[in-house]
This record gives C-alpha cells, structure tokens and sequence, in this order.
C-alpha cells in the first residue's frame, strides 16, 4: 500500500455569508474578501501538519491546485512541494497533479519538476492532469483545445525528461525551438506518473494506454468499480494485466479520539461540496468544448447535481467519520471492494481547526495507516514501489506486452 | 417569428472536406446573410422582407448548427477563408452581404481578404475590433440563455422565439454553436488585433448598424467600423439590443434594402 495524506488547503474562513449574497464562491467571487494576514497563518499551519504527517509514518503527501476559488488556495503545486523537497526526508511528494493545459510552456514544467526532483532526491511523483473548468478561465486557456494540449503537452514532457537535447518542437499546439534545459529529473527514465480524476471516460482509457496508475477522486463504490473495469479493458487491450499498482482513490476520511469530534470535523466537507456542488456555476465548472462531444447532450439533460445529505454520504461511504477503528473498518470495504494499492485520505478540510487537523493526522498515521497495511497485505494490494512496476507503457519491456483485440 | 416558407429551400455545399448547410431563398440580387454565433437563424421575418427584393443565401458557418466541423480552425479568419470558398463553389462574386454580429466580423475578414468579394457590405453590430471605450460581453461567464437573453433590449421577445426554458435540442444546438465560437474566438475575446489595419483597405460602400441599447458589443466599435472602413456610415436603430434581427425586423429591413437598392 501506499498511503497518502490530503487537504484541499482551503481558505476555511473566508466570509461565506457574501458567498451566498453573491451566489457563487468561486471564478468571480471578489478576491476583495481574501485576507492576508489570514491566508499566512493557513499556509504555515498547512506547513507544520504536512511536516508531521510525515513524522507519524504517513508515505505520502498529496498536493493539488485551483484558483481564484477559497476552497483551494493552492496556486500553484510546484511551489509547494519545492517547499516541502527542502524540508521533508522521506514522504513520497505526490503531485496529483500539475495542469498540463494551461502551461504554454511545458518544458519550462519539465525544468521545475526536475528541480524538485533533484531537491527531493527522487522522492517526486508527477501527477498530471486536465485542469477543471474553472482553471480554463482563471488562465484564459482554450477549453475546447484542453485535451490536444494535455496530450501534446504530456508527449513534450515526456521527451524532454528523457531524449537529450537539443532538439526542437513543432507540435500542434507548442512550438519551441530549442529544448535542451540544463535540469533532468533525478528518477529515471522519469518520475513516476499518476492521472487523477472524476471518471472521464476518455481519461480513464489513456491513463490505462499508458500504464500510468488512475486515482479515482471520492467516486462512488459503483462508479470506482465501473472505471476499473473500463481501466482493465483498456490494459488488455494494449497488452498488460493491470492490477492493484495501477489503482489509486482518494477518500473524504476524517479521525478523531471519540465520535462526536469525529463527525464535527466530517461534516466540514459538507462546505467543501456545497463548493463544488452547491455554488458552482454550470458554465464555469464545465466550459463550452471543454467536455467531451460524446456526452453532450446527456449533460445538458442532466439535472443541476446537488451533495447528498451527511447522514447518506457517511452511508454510502462518500464521507468516512470516526474513530481510527470505526474508519478502518469501513475502509477494508472500499479496499476489499475496489483494490486499491494508492490511497489517499483527504482528511481535513472546511474550518477544522489546526489543533484538530494535527490530532487527525496523528491518529491516521500511528493507528489507521497501519491497520490499513496489515489490510492491504493481506489483500494482496502492492503498490507501484512495492512491484516495481514499469514507470509506462514505453518503458515496459516489449516482450512482456500481450495486446488482446477489443473483441476479443 | 421563424417563418416556414415553401420558397426557401436547404441546401449542401461542399467547401473542401466539408459539408456546408445552407438555406436559400427569395428573388432577386444575391444577398449573403451570415449568422451570429449562437446559430443560423432561419427564414426570420427580417430575412422575408429582404427576401422580395434579394436570393437570400444563409449558410451555418463550418462548425456550427449541423455544419461539418473544421477540427483545424483556429480564428474567425480561418472561417472568413471558407466562406469566400463557399462563394465560389455557388459562382458568386461581387455580391451584397448582411453580417449579424459575429458573422459581421467574418464579413469583415472575407472584405479584408478579397475587396471584391462584395458589392455591398452591411454589417449589423459586428464583433472583430477591440472596442476603444467598453469591453464585448464575455458570453462564457453565462449560459447561452442568459446571453442571448442578454443580446435583446426586450426580454420578452427573446422569450418569444426561444421561450424561457429551451428543448434540450435547442441547448445542445447552442453548446455546439459555443464550441465552435470557442475554437475560433477565445483569445483574444471576439476582436483580432489585425483587423483595424487591414480594414482601411476595404473600400466596398459599407453600411453599420446599431442597436442602441447593445449591451454586447459597446457602440465605440459602430464609430470605429465606421471610421476604419473609407466608404462607411453609421445608422443607429432605437428600442433595439444586439439583436436587431430580431427586436427590429423591418426597420433593420428597410436599412439594408434601402442601402442595397
């Protein structure tokens, strides 16, 4: 197993009563509310628990990035975990990830996560993605061309981390002339690469076209199950057999000593959906031509989703709340149920204080964590370090791919 | 009111690759109407009135409507580009255009491309020039209700045509139309910083319409067109949005029938 600690980094206490005066709390919801004295505080706390996640035995530490949005004050991924390169020594730092669309320049990219891979001492993984909807307009990035640039810029990373310059570029949508940047990564051939995601069929198909493990952002039970069957297909397609290494899920999972505490802190991410779900807008969360053309009409037929109630998601087991046994115990089920080897605890969010963000990490580390790799052993769940897996489907050694025909 | 007729007819052009619709109809002068960005809007009483005088040719710009998509264009320009091979597969030169906003922009470029491409040019609130007073309407930041709701200085005859809760047909019609505008007008927004040098160049007698109640594309850009095009005079239609189309059909008729004949 490997074992990971998250938070959305929010800005907890943003003066959510003008949120719902204005009717949305993200893309054009004034930054006039941001407060500085405030946001300080928030990244140093921040700082200080993921310094002691990794004292408690935590393997990794999940960093992710939105803007112009207080549910997020990530700006930028790279700045933190360059942070956090210098000041931990052993976590896994676990980019999930950077968005690749929106650079113009991703060999600028390749530089910086080289970088902090050098600092890290090969402690990097380098998650990539699409960027939601709302980064597309934070950076004046064309939606409609967000999946070419991914690709493209993916493709362009790639070489430039392992095919030695100089060389030039002239893609479809970047142009550089001269590639050779003086910063390699540390990891060869190239950090490890993981794809998060919400279940994009399109995704999900080239993540496993890649060999690169998908992480499964809080999807349901059923929707986790469906995509790993969409994942596996796609594998056998291409010629390998993906396994527990290739499955990564994160999970709203809140601890505290007694139950009460347990579900005060829980109940934070009721704010957090409120966020995505309650005050988002359609045409900001999701773009024209950022979706894909596939699924159109059935989005636009769709009624406005809408969090299901606390009591439900602790039910359905969207949101787990508790004590270090009652959580690991409905953890075994998702990991029983899903096989998983990557997991991520999306542990503290909303206005949970620092005090009880720090209690919470400590019982997830010293109790649940390694509950849950007595778990994970006993299922068989290995992780890409564990096995040693091929960082890609390129760098897999041809004899060992076996493509199966879709028909068959 | 879209009004059915049994003398329009639809027709498929194919401009290289791909398959244009059309919708033709009328007698008389060629007359090019090219569409706003949220799509053709059929035989509209404005284009009936035009009709007796003109053969309306009213294409669904590539990639919008039931157009063929160009997966490669990537500026209004490009679009401009089919356009004038679209006229040239219907042997049409030299012929009189009506361009609705965002098509008044694609006007503009196919002007600016080839200045013979038109007898006479009018050009209903055109997007393309950076206004110097005011910003264009981000449609983006609202759904397409809302932004066509917002292109009329009366709401209620927005409703009229579309009404207040449109088909998913018609939303899906929309988002591809949005996409497609998407493709072509994202960045810079709706304005190409090249156009006001080149329009200088056109000297095609050119007719610009306002709306005066315009809330999407501010009324500097009527006095720019109007000061960067040397053959150009500027009208202004009262009790009228962006849609003039639409909220004055036959006073914007008789502008342009007038200004044709």
């Amino acid at each position: 197993m490997h074992l990971m600690y998250f938070t959305e980094q929010p800005f907890g206490s943003y003066p959510r009563a003008e949120a719902e005066k204005f009717g949305y709390s993200t893309t054009l919801f004034s930054n006039k509310h941001f407060d500085a004295n405030e946001a300080s505080r928030l990244y140093n706390e921040r700082l200080e628990e993921y310094l002691y996640a990794e004292e408690v035995g935590v393997d990794g530490i999940m960093l992710n990035e939105h803007h112009n949005a207080p549910y997020c004050m990530q700006a930028k991924i790279n700045i933190f975990a360059s942070i956090l390169a210098a000041m931990t020594k052993r976590v896994k730092l676990v980019l999930l990830g950077n968005p690749l669309p929106l650079s113009d320049n991703p060999v600028r990219l390749a530089e910086e996560i080289g970088m902090i891979d050098l600092v890290s001492k090969g402690r990097l993984v380098s998650g990539i993605v699409r960027g939601s909807g709302g980064e597309q307009l934070a950076t004046n990035t064309n939606p409609a061309f967000n999946r070419e640039r991914f690709e493209e810029a993916h493709d362009l990373l790639i070489k430039a981390w392992t095919q030695p310059g100089p060389w030039r570029w002239e893609g479809n949508h970047y142009q550089l002339r001269v590639v050779n940047q003086w910063v390699l990564p540390y990891q060869k051939p190239h950090p490890r690469i993981w794809v998060p995601g919400i279940f994009s069929t399109e995704t999900v198909v080239w993540s496993a076209e890649h060999r690169y493990p998908y992480i499964a952002l809080n999807t349901t039970l059923d929707a986790t199950k469906a995509i790993w069957k969409i994942y596996d297909d796609a594998a056998a397609r291409v010629g390998y057999t993906a396994g527990p290494e290739q499955r990564g899920y994160l999970i709203r999972c809140h601890v505290q000593d007694n139950e009460e505490k347990a579900h005060q802190g829980g109940k934070q991410f009721m704010w957090m959906q409120g966020e995505f779900l309650g005050k988002s807008h359609p045409y900001w969360t999701m773009p024209s031509g950022y979706g894909s053309p596939t699924t159109r009409k059935q989005r636009l037929g769709a009624k406005k989703a809408v969090a299901p109630p606390y009591e439900q998601q602790l039910e359905t087991l969207q949101i787990i709340a508790g004590t270090p046994d009652q959580v690991v115990k409905k953890l075994r089920v998702i990991m029983e149920q899903t096989r998983p080897s990557i997991l991520a605890l999306w542990a503290n969010d909303g206005g949970v204080s620092h005090k009880d963000s720090m209690n919470c990490i400590r019982l997830l580390g010293q109790e649940v964590m390694p509950a849950l790799r007595d778990i994970g052993k006993g299922l068989g769940l290995k992780s890409p370090f564990e096995v040693n897996s091929p960082v890609s489907l390129a760098y897999t050694p041809k004899d060992q791919l076996k493509p199966v025909p879709a028909s068959a | 009111m879209t009004i059915a007729l049994a003398a329009t007819k639809k027709e498929t052009v194919q401009v290289g690759s791909l398959k244009v619709q059309m919708l033709k109809g009328g007698k008389g002068s060629p007359l090019l109407v090219l569409h706003r960005e949220f799509g053709s809007p059929g035989w509209i009483q404005c284009l009936e009135e035009l009709a007796a005088k003109h053969t309306i040719y009213l294409p669904s710009h590539p990639g919008f409507d039931s157009s063929d998509l160009p997966q490669w264009a990537r500026s209004v320009r490009d679009l401009a580009c089919l356009h004038l091979w679209l006229l040239d597969e219907l042997k049409l030169s030299n012929i009189d255009v009506l361009g609705l906003g965002f098509g008044g922009w694609i006007a503009a470029e196919m002007a600016t491309m080839n200045h013979k491409a038109f007898r006479k040019m009018a050009l209903a609130a055109p997007m393309g020039v950076q206004p110097k007073e005011g910003e264009i309407y981000d449609q983006f930041l609202v759904g397409p209700l809302e932004y066509i709701q917002t292109c009329f200085h009366d709401k209620t005859k927005c409703n009229q045509q579309w009404g207040s809760q449109p088909t998913v047909d018609q939303l899906e019609i929309w988002e591809i139309n949005r996409e497609m505008t998407t493709r072509v007008a994202w960045k810079p927004y709706m304005f190409d910083q090249s156009l006001p040098h080149l329009l200088p160049g056109v000297k095609t007698p050119s007719l610009i319409v306002w709306g005066k109640e315009d809330k999407i594309v501010p009324a500097s850009c009527g006095k720019q067109y109007q000061q960067l095009l040397p053959n150009a005079r500027l009208e202004t239609i009262a009790g009228a949005g962006h849609c003039v189309e639409y909220e004055k059909p036959s006073e914007l008729a008789k502008l342009v029938g007038d200004f044709l004949a």
